[in-house]
């Protein structure tokens, strides 16, 4: 079927385009873009009112699948992704087993085929188990189809076998994901430590476990001449630690969550558990230095960190609930509303670091670009629309949102994947 | 009435003048538990819940006179007898006793916010017994009206507080209580338990305990918990009793009419000398008389409403 999408503003950051133009797609891939295309035959959207862009990457997102179906399922959490305006996702390997063999990314690939709405790239994990103990068979899992690798939950403890599996993985033209933290700082930590820990009478995480990590994993990065990518950067101290290690010309990149753009400690004052994440939210100064370091560029890219956890998971004492964000849903108009309406950067910019970047860092090639040849995954949002976040009409099995209520200014319109329209499933809804 | 809350949660959201309700009530209920028939029928009718998922004798029982002396009925639940260990989560045991209609629950948990937590979903009234490292706030109260017995003035008092502040919810009601009324309050002990940060609290740390006390019109010692040692907030019982105890030399740098005080229970002869805690000094023991007077304010300033003539 060939779709075609007149009219719209095409923002592609990779080649600079910014114009009102008409985009053919035909068998999964663009196969046209001019100021005017006639195509018989063809599906029509309008999307004169709409941006037009690559379709959005989440580096980071936590699918379940297999072993915690009653969080999330690969066919719901791909669904979800849709709805909030992204065709690709990375899912993390700490699934139940976790994803450290050919069979369980051949799986999660299989599974993917068959019942998600969007591309999925499973990122395997760097040692057997997540335990920080023996590598995993890396070059057989890219084989497989892992895009990437990382322990995410926990650092690779040992700093010997994180060299190692820089230096292993440097040839084989992957890439290492680190959720950076000292365990042994943050102990039985469940926010972020500093006057409001004290306030609430919680534990703290310090700051200093997330930068150790940071800094340990820079300083073996350029001692293996390998890259690295940062997970989830949440601190002031961790933004001067990448910014320094460009200076030294380091390969590091950074990720940054929506949830540690926008929210503080202070928000804790009612034990909300929907606001219990790993790393915690930070202090007001942390997050200042986080947008600053949007601005500047140290950091790279927007990611959700979506950790789907079932109601009853959530709904208990603070201390036993467990960690995380259900953001995938929500991450899109934040972003447009608190930088992009704001100012804070242009929307050419938040593409770039939502798409065209993403796609770099992870290497998949035919996306996060809009050109003939490229692959047909566009991002359609309408910047003028004004939404109320409202969990109960998440496509994710789970709830576990804290901007419910928040009001915002632009959304995901559509959302297609390899030139189908992925998000609104009912065709021709007003956009 | 100055009290208008449905809840008491903690000191921190209290105002002065409300601090200041609950002991000008407490003073009237002083004497109930002085009288031969020690029980006045204020509260007669209403129920409530005792529900302590932590052991404790003292704050349990206290709250249980106070209740008793007041005509309510009310129902001791602890961890061991309840559900909890059969599996039922926190909000399902609660609901399963909102059902039996009561007019208060009263709890005690080793979690931060769980009283808060439970009024997100609970209609009854919901007072903290003390939540994790967070609050305390009826010890706060009693603590506030023994010192008043003694000392008259909150606004001239330096209150010295000594030991492992950090995990105090004792030390935190407290601390907010004593800054509310304008005492001038000196941490002190070991620096992994008395964190800087706790200085925007509006209170003065120090980590030396001969200077801290320095000029106190009053002492408040925390128990040390034992298994802090195993975590390395400091090195020794030996070393912190060196360093932290409170002993007869050193409470000679206290004012005169210093008065020692101690949340309890009280570990003898580590954080406190055994004749220090038995002298003339300490109002141990009174606080916890206090105690019931306090908590008999608290239930009836937040159940009792329009019965008030009832004990004139």
């Amino acid at each position: 079927m060939k779709l075609l999408i007149k009219n719209g503003r095409v923002i592609d950051p990779s080649s600079g385009k910014d114009a009102r133009l008409d985009l053919l797609i035909e068998k999964g891939k663009i196969v046209d873009i001019k100021t005017k295309i006639a195509a018989k035959g063809a599906k029509v959207i309008d999307a004169s009112r709409l941006v037009v862009a690559p379709g959005f990457i989440d580096m980071h997102a936590h699918l379940r699948e297999p072993g915690q179906e009653n969080k999330e399922t690969i066919a719901t959490g791909a669904a979800a992704a849709a709805k909030g305006g992204f065709t690709s996702i990375a899912c993390m390997p700490n699934t139940n087993p976790v994803n450290d063999n050919r069979g369980l990314t051949e799986y999660i690939l299989s599974e993917a085929k068959k019942r998600a709405a969007v591309n999925i790239f499973p990122v395997a994990s760097i040692t057997k188990g997540q335990r920080g103990e023996e590598l995993t068979d890396m070059a057989d899992l890219v084989d497989a189809g892992a895009v990437a690798f990382s322990d995410d939950g926990q650092s690779v403890e040992n700093s010997q076998i994180m060299r190692r599996a820089l230096e292993y993985s440097k040839p084989l033209n992957t890439l290492i994901i680190e959720h950076c933290e000292d365990k042994n700082l943050s102990g039985e930590g469940v926010m972020h430590e500093g006057y409001y820990s004290y306030l609430f009478g919680l534990s703290g995480i310090p700051a200093s476990s997330e930068e150790i990590i940071i800094a340990r994993d820079t300083i073996i990065a350029q001692e293996a001449e390998a890259s690295i990518h940062i997970a989830h950067l949440s601190t002031e101290g961790a933004v001067d630690i990448i910014r320094n290690a460009r200076k030294k010309k380091i390969k590091v990149t950074a990720e940054v969550t929506p949830h540690h753009l926008f929210l503080t400690d202070s928000y804790l004052e009612g034990y909300d558990t929907s606001l219990k994440v790993n790393p915690p939210l930070r202090s007001k100064e942390d997050v200042q230095a986080l947008i600053q370091a949007v601005k500047e560029g140290i950091v790279d890219v927007f990611a959700t960190d979506h950790a789907p956890h079932t109601p009853d998971e959530k709904d208990v004492e603070f201390d036993k609930a467990p960690f995380g964000i259900n953001g995938i849903e929500t991450a899109v108009s934040l972003l447009l509303d608190r930088l992009v309406n704001k100012n804070v950067i242009s929307l050419k910019r938040f593409i770039k670091m939502i798409s065209t970047t993403p796609s770099l860092i992870l290497g998949l090639e035919n996306k996060g670009k809009i050109c003939a040849g490229a692959d047909a995954d566009l991002t359609i949002l309408n910047l003028n629309k004004e939404i109320v976040i409202d969990v109960s009409t998440f496509r994710s099995k789970s709830r576990n949102n804290p901007f419910q209520g928040w009001k915002l200014k632009g959304t995901p319109a559509m959302t297609i994947v390899g030139g189908k329209i992925a998000y609104p499933l009912s065709s021709s809804k007003s956009l | 009435m100055a009290f208008k809350h449905k809840h008491l949660l903690g000191i921190q959201t209290l105002t002065p003048s409300e601090i200041m309700t609950v002991l000008d009530t407490a003073e009237s209920f002083y004497e109930i538990s002085t009288r031969e028939v020690k029980k006045v029928p204020t509260l007669r009718g209403k129920t409530i819940i005792n529900l302590f998922f932590e052991p404790s004798t003292r704050t349990r029982s206290s709250f249980e006179l106070a209740a008793k002396r007041l005509s309510a009925d009310i129902v001791n639940f602890n961890q061991q007898a309840s559900s909890a260990v059969k599996g039922e989560s926190l909000k399902d045991t609660i609901l399963n006793l909102e059902a039996m209609n009561p007019d208060a629950i009263i709890i005690r948990h080793s979690c931060a916010g769980v009283p808060h937590f439970t009024t997100t979903f609970c209609q009854s009234h919901i007072i903290n017994a003390g939540d994790g490292s967070h609050e305390h706030p009826t010890q706060a109260l009693l603590d506030a009206f023994t010192i008043r017995q003694e000392k008259k003035n909150f606004q001239d008092l330096k209150v010295t507080i000594v030991g492992d502040v950090l995990h105090s919810r004792v030390a935190r009601s407290n601390i907010f209580l004593l800054r509310k009324l304008g005492a001038r309050v000196v941490l002190v002990g070991p620096r992994p338990l008395v964190p800087l940060e706790l200085k925007k609290f509006g209170v003065d740390i120090d980590f030396n305990l001969d200077r801290a006390l320095e000029g106190a019109d009053v002492i408040m010692m925390l128990r040390i918990q034992l298994e802090r040692q195993q975590k390395n907030y400091f090195p020794s019982i030996r070393e912190y009793r060196n360093l932290y105890s409170l002993t007869e030399k050193r409470f000679q740098r206290a004012k005169k009419k210093a008065i020692i005080m101690h949340p309890g229970p009280i570990n003898r002869g580590i954080e406190i000398s055994a004749d220090m805690a038995d002298s003339a000094k300490s109002v141990i023991l009174k606080q916890v008389e206090n105690g019931i007077a306090v908590r008999m304010a608290v239930l009836y300033l937040l159940l009792g409403g329009k019965e008030r003539e009832a004990f004139d």
